[in-house]
Parts: C-alpha cells; sequence; structure tokens
C-alpha cells in the first residue's frame, strides 16, 4: 500500500490537471456569463431571442452529450477541413463544453444580479454624466457581484465536479488516472474512495473560500441587528 | 447533415429513451422516499440526528456522481462479504448499480432541498396547528410537508431536471440508455453531429415535458393562494425561494 502502489505521483498529477480545466472554464466561463447576460438584455429582439436559444438548449441538454458532441464532432469538424484526421484534443475540447454549460448558467446567474443593482444607482450614475462604460465599471459590476457570488458559488461547486466527466473522452484528469490506477491494481475500492476523498477536499477548501468572498463583498453593506 | 439517417435511428434512440426514463423515474421516486424522512431528521431539534443527514448529503453532493457510480459498480464487487451474500445478484447488474447510485445521490439532493422548503414554512402555521392540539404526526402530515413541499417545488423541479441529464451517465457503465445508445451509433456510423444532435433534441424534449408538468402541479398546488390575488401570491412566492435559495448555498 506504500504510495498507493505507485500510483500516488499519477494521481497528483491528475489531480492537478483537473484543478487546471476546472480554472480554466471558470475564467471563460465568467466571460461568456456576463456577455450572455448583456445579450439578455439588449436592445435589440435578434440578441436577446439568440442569447434565450442558448441558455435553453444548453441547460436541457447532459453535460456528458455537449462533451461528446464537441469531441467526436470537432474530430470530424477538423478532419473534413485539413482532408486527414485530426484529433481534438481532450482538454480543449473538455474546457470548451464546461465554458458553454458553465456560461448558460452564469448568464442566469448575472442576469438576476444585475437586475438586483437598484435602478436608482444606474439613473444617479446617468444624470451625473457617467459614460457607459464607467456606468458598468464603477456602478454596476461591484455592486453585482454581491449578488452574481452565492449562485456563482454554487455553479463553480458543480463545475468542479463537472470536470470528472471529460475523462469519458480522455482527458488524463483525476478520475481518468484513478480507472487507470483501479484497473492495473484490481483495487478499485481503494482507489475510487481516494478520488471521491480529493473531490471532497476540493469542494470543502472552495467552501471555506467563497464563505470568506461573501464576507469580503458584504463588507459595505449595514445588516438590521 | 444527412437527414435521412437521423430519420434512420430515430426508433433505436426512442429505445433508448425509454430506459433513461425509466431509470430517471425509479431514480426520483426512491429518492423522494430516501429525502422525506431524512429532510424531517435534517429540520429535527436533535443535532446529532441532523449531523448525521448532513454527512450523508455531503458527501453525496460534494463528489462528482461519475465516482460514486464507479464506486458502486467497480468497486462492491471487491469486498467478500458483498460477493457471498444475497445482494451480489443485485450489485452486479449495471442497471441496478445506477439505480441504486442516482436514487442515493438524488435522495441527498432532494433532502437538502426539502429541508429548506420545510424551514420556509411559517412559524404561525406550525403554532396554529400546535395550538389546535395537533399531535407531532399529524402536524407533519397536515402542515409541515404539504406546506414544505409546495414552497420546495421550483427547486425540485430543477433536480428532476438535473436527474434526467445525470442519467446520461449510465451509459458509462455499458446501459444501453438514450446517451448510450447514441454513442454506440456513433461507433458505428461516425456521423456524431447527426445522431448527437438526435438525441439532444430527445432530452430537450423530455426537459420541457418535465418543466411542464411541475408548472401544472405547482398551479393545481398553489389554487388557494391564486384567489387571494396574483400580486400577494407571487410575492410570497419570490420570498420563499429566496429563503430556499439561501439555504441551499451553505452545503455544496
Amino acid at each position: 500500500m506504500t504510495e498507493l502502489q505507485g500510483f500516488g505521483d499519477q494521481i497528483a498529477l491528475g489531480a492537478f490537471t483537473t484543478l487546471r480545466t476546472a480554472c480554466t472554464s471558470l475564467a471563460l466561463g465568467i466571460g461568456v456569463g456576463l456577455c450572455g447576460a448583456l445579450a439578455k438584455r439588449s436592445r435589440f429582439q435578434l440578441i436577446r431571442w439568440l442569447a434565450d436559444c442558448y441558455t435553453t438548449i444548453v441547460r436541457g441538454v447532459p453535460e456528458l452529450l455537449i462533451i461528446l458532441i464537441l469531441y467526436f464532432g470537432g474530430t470530424v469538424a477538423l478532419t473534413t477541413v485539413f482532408g486527414r484526421y485530426v484529433e481534438v484534443d481532450a482538454f480543449a475540447a473538455g474546457v470548451f463544453a464546461l465554458t458553454i454549460v458553465f456560461g448558460a448558467y452564469a448568464t442566469e446567474v448575472f442576469r438576476a444580479a444585475i437586475q438586483g443593482v437598484p435602478p436608482g444607482q444606474i439613473d444617479a450614475a446617468q444624470a451625473l454624466g457617467l459614460s457607459k462604460f464607467c456606468l458598468w465599471h464603477l456602478v454596476i459590476l461591484p455592486q453585482m457581484w454581491r449578488y452574481a457570488l452565492p449562485g456563482l458559488g454554487n455553479l463553480w461547486l458543480t463545475l468542479l465536479k463537472d470536470t470528472a466527466l471529460i475523462s469519458v473522452v480522455g482527458l488524463e484528469d483525476l478520475m481518468r488516472k484513478t480507472s487507470i490506477a483501479a484497473g492495473s491494481t484490481h483495487d478499485p475500492l481503494t482507489f475510487y474512495s481516494i478520488a471521491a476523498g480529493l473531490y471532497l477536499l476540493f469542494t470543502s477548501v472552495s467552501l471555506v473560500g467563497l464563505t470568506w468572498l461573501e464576507r469580503r463583498a458584504d463588507r459595505g453593506v449595514r445588516f438590521a441587528q | 447533415m444527412n437527414l435521412h439517417l437521423i430519420v434512420e435511428v430515430l426508433p433505436l434512440l426512442l429505445e433508448g429513451m425509454l430506459l433513461t426514463a425509466q431509470l430517471t423515474a425509479a431514480s426520483v421516486a426512491i429518492g423522494l422516499l430516501i429525502a422525506v424522512p431524512l429532510a424531517l431528521l435534517r429540520t429535527s431539534p436533535s443535532s446529532v440526528l441532523s449531523y448525521a443527514v448532513l454527512l450523508y448529503t455531503f458527501v453525496f453532493r460534494g463528489t462528482p456522481l461519475l465516482v460514486q457510480l464507479f464506486l458502486i459498480y467497480y468497486g462492491a464487487g471487491q469486498l467478500e462479504w458483498i460477493r457471498s451474500s444475497a445482494a451480489w445478484s443485485i450489485l452486479r447488474e449495471p442497471y441496478w448499480c445506477a439505480l441504486i447510485t442516482f436514487s442515493l445521490n438524488n435522495g441527498a439532493y432532494t433532502t437538502e432541498i426539502l429541508r429548506g422548503g420545510i424551514r420556509a414554512v411559517p412559524s404561525g402555521e406550525i403554532e396554529a396547528a400546535k395550538a389546535l392540539g395537533m399531535s407531532y404526526a399529524l402536524r407533519i402530515r397536515r402542515i409541515v410537508l404539504p406546506a414544505g413541499f409546495r414552497l420546495a417545488l421550483p427547486a425540485y423541479a430543477n433536480e428532476v431536471v438535473l436527474m434526467l441529464k445525470a442519467s446520461s451517465l449510465a451509459s458509462t457503465i455499458t446501459l444501453m440508455e438514450l446517451t448510450g445508445t447514441a454513442r454506440k451509433i456513433v461507433a458505428q456510423t461516425f456521423s456524431p453531429y447527426e445522431v448527437f444532435i438526435a438525441a439532444a433534441l430527445i432530452y430537450l424534449g423530455f426537459t420541457f415535458l418535465i418543466v411542464c408538468l411541475f408548472g401544472r402541479l405547482e398551479r393545481h398546488m398553489t389554487k388557494h393562494q391564486q384567489r387571494a390575488g396574483l400580486k400577494n401570491n407571487s410575492r410570497s412566492r419570490i420570498r420563499a425561494a429566496a429563503k430556499i435559495s439561501a439555504s441551499q448555498k451553505v452545503a455544496p
């Protein structure tokens, strides 16, 4: 049992890949979510309609299926474009898929958060003659962050767990490394328990971090005693 | 896009859909059976029982469903006492493993959702029931559970949709449900767009069906509030929903 039968390093490497995938998707997904929320508030009906379609479709289809569509579909598309067999990188396809999924849910979170900013604040900013950029940068974004944080925290926890799905198309993440170790040592119980423990650790650390962030975001707000 | 292929594989996909529907319905039903008593324990004044239930929901909500599925499907066979017991004939089958994992997972999420609903029941209603001399069991049956479930219904509808989507993971342990069937057809024909998009559309239709059914159920269950005036009703619902979502964020 020493050093997990030589698989300790591999599992640590896999855990690192899992975190890297989740963080990359988080950063990209927040960008997609902000754009989606802006699109849902757009003046043009077509853009609003497109944003509605995006969130409805992505939230109604299993994440696994989206990963499979992008991985196999991407391979077919690239093969047609280049005229020879090209396989999509599992990391790229996985991050792309998770970004799309996260972005759809984040769109709804951000949309609700923007609505949470009191309209008087926006009127006041306009009355002061702030430009559109300053209005978002100085007034709306700093305040909506506080409303968006609880929803965003839940999405991050879901995202962290969804990275395990990319192992199905061959990303060498924690889940896949564990499967390999479990297969070659014929000891799935131990290895999957270790994986479960590691995911639980990531979740717990995230929860502590989120609580801290929420408290920090609330520091300027006065609550009734 | 080869429309001919879509028409050709549609019967196969619909066959897979039946298994998906069956898995989802069974997991949701068993999950609810698990969740109702656990949610009552979770809201009980006894902190020992509450923490025991919290441990269950924390573990099942904090780890990926795929890990839980593999742990039960591959891991359970490793234990000698399971192999030699009668349970082995069940745990050997991928179908039962998937059903057990999904039910436990769904039960954990539903427990926390119901807990949010039960905590949002106005304390005045419970005090009124006490004042009328209702026993604990009667209070739970007549007041706490119906009112709590009604308040938790929007969040619960989301959870059922999530369960439908999660059932696609059964394809990783060789079950031929909708996603599994689609993967098999793609492996044979190598035309991922047509087949996967057809499967996605079936899932989408299913999601709409669930959302629609729950919308009706909710309208049916809140009939008495609609008569009191729509504006008031929607405001109290928004307040309850905010309360429930606030209670959700405490655990993963």
